[in-house]
């Protein structure tokens, strides 16, 4: 009797659904074919000071300066905070407003640097070879130092994500290469082609979190990638704990709460973040520059760019450094092909629009893209809706989008909560499927803003109300004094008065006080003879 | 310049009102041919002329809410209600019952609650509640299906009756109608007759009275088509069809002899073009999964209680409308638990 | 019928007692509608309604012998909120609502005389005698109420910047077309 033996590989892995996703055109042959170029410097750097939510940084430049690579230009302010570095080496021209990447197209403080082509280095900290003999704070001030941000798109302190609280133990660490939005290809080409490092920067995510798994989320639509992957891990010693996953192709999977289910099957509490189920989820882009900051010692000042669309000639990914402005890209990319109807920062699916082409990128622009006319036409005329449901079909978070909608349009923005507003991630499966064209996403934003905008005012006033009522405390405090004041001196006066009225008196008054004084002391000092 | 910001998602939309409602007509289609086949050309008459009225009504309203008419036309919501009334009054119904008809589904029950999607009630269906209260003879006036009928109708026939209320010469009124099957059922039942006793007679085929069994299975199809193309989930038509099983069968099983069969009951009446067509317009049903669910068995349930014991022989008209103003509340209360919330299964 | 009489004078007795207990056990102390309309107000204090400060206001229309759309500040939302919470009609807004903005006093004018220190309500400009002032731009609610105290005409209203922190979304301009109405019926209540 043959007894057949199981293949030796880890059993597969059960994966979760995550509620809706949509399957949409990828989109990804356009830019996914060659290999990542670094391009040449532009003439001019836009540096935006703040390229991290949470406390803005301090400037350490003035204008006239000169800035070495990488030395550092903007400082941390905060313990949720990261400082910004000098791309390269060159002249601080302005320090002044200029659009950034934001979908209101505003301006925000950015460094202007005009590189002198020299490269030169500053001065960089020593790379941390040894970092599991280390004292993890020693390697977490390192990637603090190194300014390293979640690079696809939330943009939060790495470092903050890898200091794990006290309460709770982050037992898996969840690497996302899932890279679902169409048309972005960058963490695909960064898996390919340098798979070994982005696992060498798992590997320290592993030693500062100290956790049992690490699982690497890759979309079966980057079987490429997945291999890359594969290979450069049986090359290491991570194999115990990492585990190379892949799921299915389905809008929105690389959604942090979407991968965390896909994953481990668990949710992430509403208004919560992953680590309070013992999760932290860091992109493959993040994981590459902790790897920089770690061994290399190099800080966050490049990252790779996704340039595509049917309207750029020759789509590819750059290795750019941060602030340098779009149009740079777009002409490194052999230019237009056709007049682009929108040029969008990020994915078709959650980018937004850029207006200036002198627009920066950041370290979290993962992708340019240039639509033409024909992938994004004029959106129709909005319908009534129709209550067909399909939205509530496809929404991920399980949400009600109508009831959203209709409340949201409403401007009420009290019901609007209701339906948990705050729980969508603003995907965009509802508007894409929605057949009355009604740009429910903008609804969302537009409400979750003005919410946002109205809590500011609330407590703006609550303050005012305050400073009243501290002004009106004071007013009347000092009319009291004042009022307490005047009768004294009223008292006074009116004492005065009737003293001098009565001078005799009062001399005698006093000529018999003295009298007393003298007899009282002729009293004592006879009692002293005795 | 903030006013021209336009949120993502920046890729064409991949469906349409419009489509969706012509699919809806497209999965009628076989539904209209097997009843045209059995009753004649007064259906497509009828269809013609719902439509015509329809739309008329549509335009007129647009224009006096000062708004391009073409915004509602274009999404053919009119032709759709217009041509399910069509399919629910007898083909041989007066126009004049028709234009009355569709102006009350499109003015009173669908414009002025302000245009598609925002009226309570499904617009096809209270016309027809409207026309059967207001006009019970004429409404209940069903032409014998073919093969029983000792005279079926030409065009020109139909045309002149449908128009004129003109009669083919030579005949009566007893001589064209017949009692629907429901009607014949219900009738009989109380007479005391058995199921037995009145399954003798000829007006009744496999499933349920001849003739209509086959119109209920050529709406079966198009309803299967709808699901096919993913423009209705299973839900409703579901559990409705599933609502009326279960308590016909209970009553079956208590009684065979006084209780027709699940399957009489099924492929009867307005029961198939109900679940898949009436019970499922979106704007007037439940949205969500659980509440649809709601909603379909219970629209099954008072289907079967009005039409065992009620005024009328058939029902889906009237359960549609109750569990239209019951809608919200289902609504309500079934909401789905979201992303996060609550005790996620781990 | 006697019985029946007897019953619902029973009934009548039994609810009226049940309410009289009601209303002494679950009484509310004092006027709470004044502090509910008080927490709606902006708390600019600037006095445009005609009462000093908004606290009055506040109560005045919880007394119901004001209008409830005499808070310029609020705006037409307020309008809303108060129509709202006291169960009126909304009234329209007579005037059109101003942008926000916050006073700036021009120090080369500023000539240090105070009045516009007095006339804040919020304590939001600093300064002494013969000294030049200043606002404190968090502070200041742009009520205007230093604009017309100063004897050299030194204080202008500018408007708030706009900046990435403070942009909202737009309001979707693409509306759908059929309806007026904001939300069907069945979604209004």
């Amino acid at each position: 009797m043959v007894i057949a033996l199981k293949p030796k590989s880890s059993p597969e892995r059960r994966l979760w659904r995550f509620h809706g996703g949509i399957h949409i055109p990828d989109e990804k042959a356009l830019s996914n074919g060659r290999a990542i170029e670094r391009a040449p410097l532009a003439a001019r750097l836009w540096v935006p000071l703040q390229q991290h939510i949470g406390a803005p940084g301090r400037p350490l430049i003035a204008v006239g300066d000169s800035v070495l690579k990488g030395q550092m230009i903007a400082e941390p302010t905060g313990f949720i905070s990261a400082p910004v570095h000098a791309p390269t080496s060159g002249r601080v021209v302005a320090i002044e407003p200029h659009p950034v990447p934001h979908p209101s197209g505003l301006s925000a403080p950015c460094a202007l640097i005009e590189p002198d082509g020299a490269e030169t280095w500053a001065e960089l900290p020593p790379p941390l070879a040894d970092y599991p003999q280390l004292d993890p704070a020693l390697i977490r001030e390192r990637i603090r130092w190194a300014g390293v941000v979640g690079m696809g798109g939330a943009s939060f302190p790495t470092s903050v994500k890898l200091t794990p609280g006290t309460d709770r133990e982050i037992h898996t660490l969840i690497i996302n290469g899932a890279e679902c939005e169409p048309y972005i290809t960058c963490d695909d080409r960064l898996m390919r082609e340098r798979a070994a490092h982005i696992l060498e920067g798992v590997r320290i995510m592993h030693h500062l979190l100290r956790v049992r798994t690490v699982l690497i989320g890759i979309e079966d639509n980057k079987p490429e990638a997945i291999a890359a992957m594969q290979l450069a891990l049986a090359e290491t010693d991570m194999g115990g704990y990492t585990e190379i996953v892949t799921i299915p192709t389905l809008y929105p999977s690389g959604g942090e709460k979407q991968l965390i289910r896909i994953l481990t099957g668990k949710e992430v509490p509403t208004s919560g973040i992953p680590a309070q189920i013992g999760i932290v989820c860091q992109n493959v882009s993040t994981a590459a520059a902790v790897a920089d900051a770690v061994l290399e010692g190099r800080p966050l000042i490049a990252r790779v760019v996704t340039v595509t669309g049917h309207a750029i000639a020759e789509p590819r990914n750059l290795e750019v450094p941060v602030g340098t402005p779009i149009e740079h890209l777009i002409a490194q990319c052999g230019g237009y092909r056709e007049t682009p109807r929108k040029l969008i920062c990020g994915g078709p699916m959650m980018g937004f629009e850029l207006r200036e082409s002198t627009t920066p990128i950041t370290k979290s622009t993962n992708c340019l893209l240039a639509l033409a006319p024909a992938e994004a036409p004029d959106p129709e005329p909005a319908l009534a809706c129709i209550r067909c449901g399909r939205c509530a079909e496809v929404c991920p978070a399980k949400l009600l989008p109508q009831q959203l909608y209709w409340n949201a349009r409403a401007k009420d923005l009290d019901r609007v909560q209701d339906y948990n507003l705050f729980d969508c991630i603003e995907c965009g499966c509802c508007a894409q499927v929605c057949p009355s064209h009604i740009p429910l996403v903008q609804y969302y934003r537009y409400a979750k803003t003005e919410i946002w905008a109205r809590e500011q005012e609330k407590r703006k006033s609550e303050q005012a109300r305050a400073r009243h009522a501290a002004k009106q405390a004071r007013l009347e405090r000092q009319e009291q004094e004042k009022q307490a004041r005047l009768r004294k001196q009223k008292e006074a006066l009116a004492a005065k008065p009737a003293a001098a009225a009565d001078g005799d008196d009062a001399k005698k008054v006093l000529i018999e006080a003295a009298r007393q004084r003298a007899a009282e002391r002729k009293r004592s000092d006879a009692a002293g003879q005795d | 310049m903030p006013n021209s910001v336009i949120s993502s998602p920046h890729v064409p939309r991949v469906n349409r009102v419009d489509r969706v409602m012509l699919d809806v007509l497209l999965a009628l289609i076989p539904g209209i041919l097997v009843m045209t086949w059995f009753f004649g050309w007064g259906l497509l008459i009828n269809c013609v002329l719902a439509v015509t009225f329809a739309v008329a009504a549509e335009t007129v309203v647009m224009l006096l809410r000062g708004r391009s008419p073409l915004i509602a036309l274009r999404d053919l919501s009119a032709v759709v209600t217009a041509v399910l009334f069509a399919l629910s009054v007898p083909p041989i119904l007066p126009w004049w019952l028709t234009l009355l008809g569709m102006l009350f589904a499109i003015i009173l029950v669908k414009q002025l609650y302000g245009g598609l999607g925002y009226n309570p009630f499904n617009p096809a269906m209270a016309a027809y509640v409207f026309l059967l209260i207001s006009y019970p003879v004429a409404m209940t006036t069903w032409l014998a299906p073919a093969g029983l009928a000792e005279h079926p109708l030409s065009f020109m026939e139909s045309l002149r009756l449908i128009l004129n209320g003109t009669l083919p010469t030579g005949f009566e009124w007893d001589a064209l109608s017949s009692a629907t099957p429901l009607d014949e059922m219900r009738g009989k039942l109380d007479l005391g007759q058995t199921i037995e006793q009145i399954g003798q007679s000829q007006t009744w085929g496999w499933l349920g009275g001849r003739g209509w069994e086959w119109v209920g299975v050529a709406f079966l199809l198009g309803g299967v088509y709808l699901l096919w193309r993913r423009l209705i989930t299973w839900h409703i038509p579901v559990s409705m069809l599933l609502g009326l099983t279960a308590t016909a069968t209970l009553f079956w099983a208590i009684d065979p002899h006084t209780h027709p069969s699940p399957i009489f009951h099924l492929f009867s009446g307005a029961a198939m073009l109900g679940a898949f067509f009436i019970a499922t317009d979106p704007v007037t049903a439940c949205t969500t999964k659980k509440g649809q669910l709601v909603f379909g068995a219970s629209i099954g349930l008072i289907v079967y209680v009005i039409r065992s014991w009620g005024g009328y022989p058939d029902a889906v008209a009237f359960a549609v409308l109750l569990m239209n103003i019951a809608a919200p509340t289902i609504d309500y209360y079934t909401q789905p638990r979201v992303f996060g919330h609550g005790s996620a299964r781990t | 019928m006697l019985v029946a009489i007897l019953a619902i004078a029973a009934l009548a007795a039994f609810f009226g007692i049940l309410l009289g207990y009601s209303a002494i056990r679950f009484r509310v102390e004092g006027d709470p509608i004044a502090d509910q309309i008080d927490a709606l107000l902006p708390q600019t204090q600037c006095g445009q309604c005609g009462h000093p400060g908004c606290r009055p206001y506040a109560e005045a229309l919880a007394k119901g012998e004001e209008e409830i759309n005499k808070c310029l500040p609020g705006g037409e939302a307020l309008v809303l909120a108060l129509a709202d919470l006291l169960g009126r009609e909304p009234v329209a807004m007579d005037i059109k609502e101003k942008i926000p903005s916050v006073a700036f006093i021009e120090p080369e004018d500023c000539i240090g005389c105070t009045r516009c220190i007095q006339a804040c309500p919020v304590d939001a400009i600093i300064g002494a005698a013969k000294q030049l002032h200043a606002v404190i731009n968090s502070e200041c609610t742009g009520c205007e109420l230093c604009v017309e105290p100063c004897p050299v005409a030194c204080i202008q209203m500018r408007p708030i910047q706009e900046d990435i922190q403070r942009w909202r979304w737009p309001y979707p301009a693409r509306q759908p077309v059929e309806s007026d109405s904001a939300a069907p019926l069945r979604d209004a209540a």
